[in-house]
């Protein structure tokens, strides 16, 4: 890879191992442009840092394309031969110029030059997103602007290329994948078309709905307005994890029935009616797709603990009690009828990833596996590009909340710390919460490093201890989601993108003040 | 009286440490005071010069009328009224303060090529460099000559490397020329970390300007567009003189963008070494420049294939360049008329330790060592035995007085045990026991390796245990043969030169006086009376007359006695210090 | 592609390559501690000396790129004579406390010293003690083990970018710590640990767990971030003891803090050990049958008085594969409703 672009991901502290390899390949001499909000360990390997304003991708990736196509950059065979829509889209730039740009981003113009110039001028370029990127209000068309800037250069389709979101948990991909979603069966197959249905009913024996589900955003919702009875959580802990804490608590306790099952007694088991004990991942065999489409197996190291039972074999005793015919008992079993119904693994099974997994898709016993897609086009013939505009965040800041909150995670805890908060070194050395913020600031409101501040948003407040950084600009303030003592997410804001409903984590307004 | 009146006085290091600067303004003060300023002041131009080589007698100061030249020694600030009042004002030199033969012997022997402007001329003072023909040879090289011809000048000199391993630098050159690379780099290693070795030191302070024309020179004839100094930090002087060098070189368009009006670019930067010793050697050095630890890495690949930042890299001493405008000027013919069929030209050697006329030499190469001690260094202080010389510093070896014969050359001292090395010579005497001598160069490459390589980071460790153990008379039988075992394997499995070279103190002092070795570990007796330990001090009752002097001087308290009456000195508290040794008027202490 | 004799047979290996790695390549055993593929040549061990013809003295072969044509003897007396010295110096300055050290077994030093059978060791001398200084959970470092290899110092430069470590110090008093003995500024990786050829780095939450005895390796996929590192539990007495990844995964051997250090969660005294069904506000433990059963009543129950969509549900990234499409399987099919999401978005 010749040119890496990271925007919105803090891949040092997220995504470690992907971090190592991007410096491996900047030891052989990768370019590596970063595009952050917060001045992230990644920065140290950059060739270019645009330190951007929480919430203004959209312009900063116009802008980019913007320069790119000023300059003549852009890959028009590529163009030609496998996009649409390229003119009416490229006059939708034409008012992100660098100048413009830099007054909503705050990246002085010559570095959006340059980076245009760095990207645009290789043709071996990635581009690295996580939740900086999906986490707004716009998420959806943060995500199309990236795939503008890939498919203006060509960069996707080949090795060293692509638009690469990193998956955030071990098995996002998998859950996705196997239809944990409220519209499409196994393999991204959706639940509204009549023959896919069918196919699913056939396989299954069972009449199964054509109405798209809830997400999981719109279950509370529901729950709120009563129309949500009994709800079954299996290792989630929305609590915490959900924005605007008051607001799911509140709909939790509005479902008459509540099934949690987990490994552990979390914020949201409390509030079951049952709690099931589960196996952890080292107490069961199965497989996890990472974020590369990796299937890889899991397998089991250890008993579970007291009477605990790893998820599957609960799932099908309950399926059993109330009189339905699951067709598997073992994990394998399950990934064989899964792979039955989706082509892109039929190919995979628990031998042939004995040593190491395979990416999907992969079709038939004898396929290695891709590790790239697109390689021979797109499923869809041509791409288009999108006109994306740039939306401010939902929430801006004013007089009562002046400061912008952006949230995440760090290197040492884990999503909502279920598991790594009850590890002990890792509790005696990450085991506080806190704020971080600007000197400037911190100067300001008569803040000092260590000691407690009171954060406020128009959904809940909170006291943490402030770790006072240069890292971070000036008016903005970030906490980890991590600790549930000072939940982030009791002042997130749950306002959610419109498409895909991922809620706005990484924009809220919020007041300070020193305690 | 109309004779043109100039007075020198020494401001290299030596000449500074010895007031030089003081005397200077005593000069100036002088001739410019009352009365005789008036008739003088025109004619006299008191000049700062470099390195004279005989810093035993600093602050020296020549007074040139016409072309008399009378040279004074030890000249301190009140000595100057009297030098100006009957020497400048009446022309009867002040014969007593000049100095003597033993001045003339050291310098007639020599033959002076990196030396020869350094003394004369005002480092300070790019035109004065330019008034000795300085530059011509690298206008010439710039504007007239191809790389390859430069190159072929260099190897018919014969001219090898004066930084230790003599490497012929015409090769070196030629091998990097070849190199097809963008960026080449031309280094000069001016970290000198040899104990009691100044060559180079003298040489930057001294004609700063010859070594910048060297490496103009160089860089032009390998393709080089950056250059380095890598420079100790403790030589504040040689810095700071080659700083301004450098600045009135570039004013001059000798550095910079097309010098002297050809499309050839090359500027020198000044790299400060952090006095580590390692950072001589040459990886280590290109380490250091990097901004990395200075710890030497595995040759090949040399760096004239792969050094600083990966390219092409030629590292030179500072001698080695400081003889190259030189050789351009008059010639390798010129050059290769001195020394040996092998070793051409000249060598400046720092010789110190046991000799009268410690100092700064340039001789040719292949003279005897015995000329070198006995009629440059005048012979041995206080008429006592020579006994060996260590040349080549720490990584050097001990000749003996049976080879004194021996050509100082490359090839000759390499078969005799030791290195020309960078030009270091600590001239021993019987008062110096060789195991101690061992001792000391393992203590200094002990505490300088780097600690990269097994070897040399626990071999010296164990190398000089073992020598500290004998010199405590604590030494086993086996252990000479251990130290040689130990010496073979660690100069082959060691990393870079340090360790390479480390243990040779052991073998050659080994080799020529194993007697030494055996009396230390048979009969736990020391035979140069140096390792207390193994050394008892007593009263001769029959000369002991009972004075009380010795009693009195023991800082110990070891000492008892009535007046009169022969004393008696307790070993078990003894310290043996030997003041009373030194205070007995009657020669009744005895040391054995 | 170069052509090359080692001991006499003709071997090719790519340009660039290393005498060290042609000589593996063809299957040839060269002793070394220093030296790690995914590290540049260091080149300070000198195990790895070879003779080469035309080099006036054996060289290090980690370090010595190969040419063509270029013959090297990599065993001889004097090689062998050599890293017997080597060895010996080294273990003069290490505390050869095997038997109860956390790395016995699996320490290049000791197999190296078994190998060449130093039991005497003609270099007695003065040993390294160094006050501890160890204020982290994660990482025990026992410096007088330490043999000064570089491979933590370059490990955590090259590959992690960290640069935490340095060397510090000269000649015999040479150590590795952090620059000017500063505070330690480390991500905890782990990566010297898993580096470290002897037992002068190893995790904290190792000490006493066990070695190799008794314990059973298992290899799986780490349960945290989407990278989906290839791990290796290591598991004595039904207790996951250590964390390793073998240098031939998709991770090349690489983790994370939490997927090296974050494992025990799993033996935490806070898991849910048994069932639990609320009355009143309190959770009381209750078996298999009594939980199972109540949830089949009130699920069928509310679907038979709600309808299905009454029903929601909430699977997770952090189950497998087969338990998310048996999950989905059983709320579509079983309850009849596409009300089952999970956390992709949060």
């Amino acid at each position: 890879m010749e040119v890496i672009f990271i925007i919105g991901s803090n891949t040092k502290e997220t995504h470690p191992v992907i971090a190592n390899r991007m410096i491996k390949a900047f030891r052989k001499g990768a370019k590596i442009i970063v595009a952050d909000p917060r001045k992230i360990p990644m920065v140290k390997f950059s060739e270019l840092f645009m330190n951007m304003r929480p919430g203004t991708d959209i312009p900063l990736l116009n802008g980019l394309a913007h320069v790119i196509v000023k300059e003549g950059l852009q890959n028009e065979q590529f163009i030609a031969e496998k996009t649409e829509g390229y003119e009416s889209w490229k006059k939708s730039l034409e008012v992100y110029t660098p100048e413009y740009v830099e007054k909503i981003t705050g990246v002085p113009k010559e570095k959006i030059i340059k980076a245009a110039r760095i990207y645009g001028g290789c043709r071996r370029a990635g581009i690295f997103y996580t939740m900086g990127i999906t986490q707004h209000a716009c998420g959806t068309d943060n995500v199309r602007a990236i795939a503008n800037l890939a498919i203006l250069t060509g960069n996707i389709g080949r090795e060293s290329t692509g638009v690469n979101p990193l998956r955030g948990q071990n098995n996002v991909q998998g859950a996705s994948d196997a239809a944990c979603l409220p519209n499409v069966y196994p393999g991204y197959q959706r639940v509204d078309l009549p023959e896919v249905r069918e196919k699913f009913e056939k396989a299954w024996g069972a009449k199964l709905s054509p109405m798209p589900g809830l997400t999981a955003t719109e279950m509370m919702n529901a729950a709120i307005d009563g129309k949500i009875k009994a709800m079954y959580i299996m290792g989630e802990n929305p609590v915490l994890t959900d924005p605007n804490m008051h607001h799911t608590v509140k709909a939790l306790g509005n479902i008459d029935f509540v099934v949690v099952q987990d490994i552990f007694l979390s914020e949201t088991a409390k509030l079951a009616d049952v709690v099931l004990p589960a196996a952890c991942a080292a107490e069961k065999d199965g497989t996890f797709s990472n974020t590369e489409r990796r299937v890889q197996r899991v397998r089991k190291a250890v008993d579970p603990p007291g009477v605990a039972h790893d998820d599957l074999s609960i799932i099908l005793d309950l399926a059993g009690r109330i009189e339905y015919d699951m067709q598997f008992s073992t994990p394998a079993g399950a990934f064989e009828e899964f792979g039955r119904l989706w082509p892109a693994i039929a190919g995979i099974d628990y031998h042939r990833i004995a040593h190491r997994g395979l990416q999907w898709p992969c079709p038939t016993k004898e396929h290695p596996g891709t590790e790239y897609l697109y390689k021979d086009g797109f499923p869809k013939g041509k791409v288009p590009f999108t006109v994306v505009s740039y939306t401010p965040p939902a929430e801006i800041t004013s007089d009562d909340y002046p400061f912008v909150l952006t949230t995440g995670r760090n290197l040492f805890q884990y999503h909502s710390g279920t598991m790594t908060r009850r590890v002990v070194p890792i509790e005696e050395h990450a085991g506080t919460p806190y704020v971080e913020i600007n000197p400037e600031d911190a100067g300001h409101l008569g803040i000092s490093n260590h000691e407690f501040v009171k954060i406020s948003s128009r959904r809940g407040e909170l006291e943490v201890r402030a770790r006072v950084t240069s890292n971070i600009p000036a008016g903005i303030v970030f906490m980890p989601m991590h600790y549930h003592e000072a939940a982030a997410n009791i002042l997130t804001n749950d306002v959610l993108d419109p498409v895909v409903k991922i809620p706005e984590y990484k924009v809220a307004a919020v007041a300070i003040k020193a305690v | 009286m109309m004779h043109n009146i100039t007075v020198k006085v020494c401001m290299g290091t030596g000449g500074v440490a010895a007031g030089g600067g003081e005397v200077l303004d005593a000069f100036l003060n002088e001739i410019s005071s009352e009365g005789i300023a008036a008739s003088i002041e025109k004619r006299c131009s008191p000049g700062k010069v470099g390195c004279r080589g005989l810093c035993a007698k600093d602050v020296l100061v020549d007074v040139i009328i016409g072309n008399s030249k009378v040279t004074y020694q030890h000249v301190k600030t009140d000595m100057v009224p009297r030098i100006v009042k009957e020497h400048i004002l009446e022309s009867n030199p002040v014969l007593e303060w000049a100095v003597g033969e033993d001045y003339h012997n050291f310098h007639d022997r020599q033959q002076k090529v990196v030396l020869s402007d350094c003394g004369n001329i005002d480092p300070e003072d790019i035109n004065a460099y330019a008034a000795v023909n300085g530059y011509i040879a690298a206008r010439k090289v710039v504007t007239s000559m191809t790389p390859e011809d430069v190159i072929s000048t260099i190897k018919m000199s014969g001219l090898r490397g004066r930084g230790g391993a003599g490497f012929p630098t015409g090769t070196k050159w030629e091998i990097a020329g070849k190199q097809d690379a963008k960026t080449k780099y031309l280094i000069c290693n001016a970290d000198e970390g040899d104990p009691g070795a100044f060559m180079d030191r003298s040489v930057i302070e001294g004609n700063p300007h010859a070594v910048i024309e060297g490496m103009i020179i160089g860089a032009y004839a390998i393709g080089a567009d950056k250059g380095y100094v890598y420079i100790r930090a403790e030589y504040p002087l040689a810095v700071e003189r080659l700083k301004k060098a450098l600045d009135d070189a570039r004013t001059e368009n000798f550095l910079g963008k097309e010098i002297m009006g050809t499309s050839f670019n090359f500027d020198i930067l000044i790299k400060l070494g952090a006095g580590a010793f390692v950072c001589g050697e040459e990886t280590a050095l290109i380490a250091s420049i990097e901004g990395q630890r200075g710890m030497p890495r595995a040759k090949p690949p040399f760096p004239v294939y792969q050094g600083l930042w990966g390219k092409p890299t030629v590292i030179n001493n500072v001698e080695t360049l400081a003889n190259v405008p030189y050789i351009m000027r008059n010639g390798p013919e010129w050059f290769a008329s001195f020394g040996t069929e092998k070793s051409k030209g000249t060598k400046v050697f720092a010789i110190t330790g046991k000799i009268k006329n410690s100092g700064l030499i340039e001789v040719p190469m292949g003279i005897p060592l015995r000329e070198i001690i006995y009629d440059i260094g005048g012979g041995i202080e206080g008429g006592r035995q020579f006994k060996a010389v260590q040349t080549g510093g720490p990584s050097g070896g001990c000749i003996p007085a049976d080879l004194l014969d021996t050509p100082v050359d490359f090839e000759s001292l390499a078969k005799v045990g030791s290195i020309v090395g960078s030009g270091g010579m600590v001239v021993l005497d019987e008062t110096d026991c060789m195991v101690n001598i061992a001792k000391f160069f393992l203590e200094f490459t002990r505490a300088e390796s780097c600690g990269k390589c097994v070897p040399c980071r626990i071999g010296t460790k164990r190398l000089l245990e073992i020598l500290e153990r004998i010199t405590k008379g604590e030494g086993k039988p086996g252990d000479i043969a251990l130290l040689e075992e130990m010496s073979v394997d660690i100069k082959m499995a060691s990393l870079c030169g340090l360790g390479q070279t480390a243990p040779n103190p052991v073998l050659s002092t080994i080799k020529y006086f194993r007697h030494e070795y055996e009396a230390h570990i048979n009969e736990k007796r020391c035979p140069a009376g140096v390792c207390k330990d193994l050394l008892t001090y007593s009263v001769l009752e029959e000369f002991c007359k009972g004075c009380g002097a010795c009693l009195r001087a023991c800082p110990a308290g070891a000492i008892k006695g009535e007046k009169k009456k022969p004393h008696i000195i307790d070993p078990s508290v003894c310290i043996k210090c030997g003041a009373c040794l030194d205070v007995c008027k009657f020669k009744a202490v005895k040391k054995e | 592609m170069v052509t090359l004799k080692i001991n006499g047979t003709e071997a090719v290996v790519a340009e660039g390559a290393t005498v060290l790695e042609a000589a593996r390549n063809a299957g040839i055993y060269i002793p070394s501690l220093c030296q790690h593929p995914k590290l540049t040549p260091f080149g300070g061990c000198r195990l790895c000396l070879v003779e080469i013809k035309g080099l006036p003295r054996p060289v290090t072969s980690c370090t010595t790129p190969v040419s063509e044509g270029m013959e090297v003897v990599t065993t001889s007396p004097t090689i062998e004579r050599l890293r017997k010295t080597v060895l010996e110096l080294i273990l003069s300055d290490h505390p050869n406390d095997c038997m109860v050290c956390e790395q016995a077994g699996t320490c290049t030093l000791q197999e190296l010293a078994y190998e060449y059978g130093i039991r005497e060791n003609r270099f007695e001398g003065e040993r390294r003690i160094y006050a501890k200084k160890d204020g982290n959970p994660f990482i025990e470092r026992e410096l007088e083990k330490c043999i000064m290899c570089g491979r933590c110092v370059k490990i955590c430069d090259e590959v992690q970018g960290v640069e935490a470590i340095e060397f510090g110090y000269r000649g015999f008093d040479t150590k590795i710590c952090t620059s000017f003995e500063d505070d330690l500024d480390c991500e905890f990786c782990g990566q010297c640990v898993s580096v470290c050829p002897t037992g002068a780095l190893t995790g904290k939450l190792w000490s006493k767990q066990g070695r190799k005895m008794g314990v059973k390796e298992v290899d799986s996929t780490c349960p945290y971030c989407g990278t989906g590192c290839t791990i290796t539990y290591h598991v004595k007495n039904n207790e996951i003891i250590r964390v390793t990844s073998n240098d031939d995964t998709p991770n090349e051997g690489l983790l994370c803090v939490k997927g090296r250090f974050a494992y025990k969660y799993v033996s935490s005294p806070d898991r849910l050990r048994t069932p639990l069904i609320k009355r009143d506000g309190l959770f009381f433990e209750a078996g298999w049958e009594e939980a199972l059963g109540l949830i089949a009543e009130r699920l069928q129950g509310i679907k038979a008085e709600h309808g299905p969509d009454a029903i929601a549900a909430l699977s997770s990234a952090r189950c497998t594969n087969e338990e998310n499409y048996a999950f989905q399987k059983f709320i579509r099919a079983a309850v009849g409703t596409n009300n089952v999401d999970h956390c992709a978005r949060l």
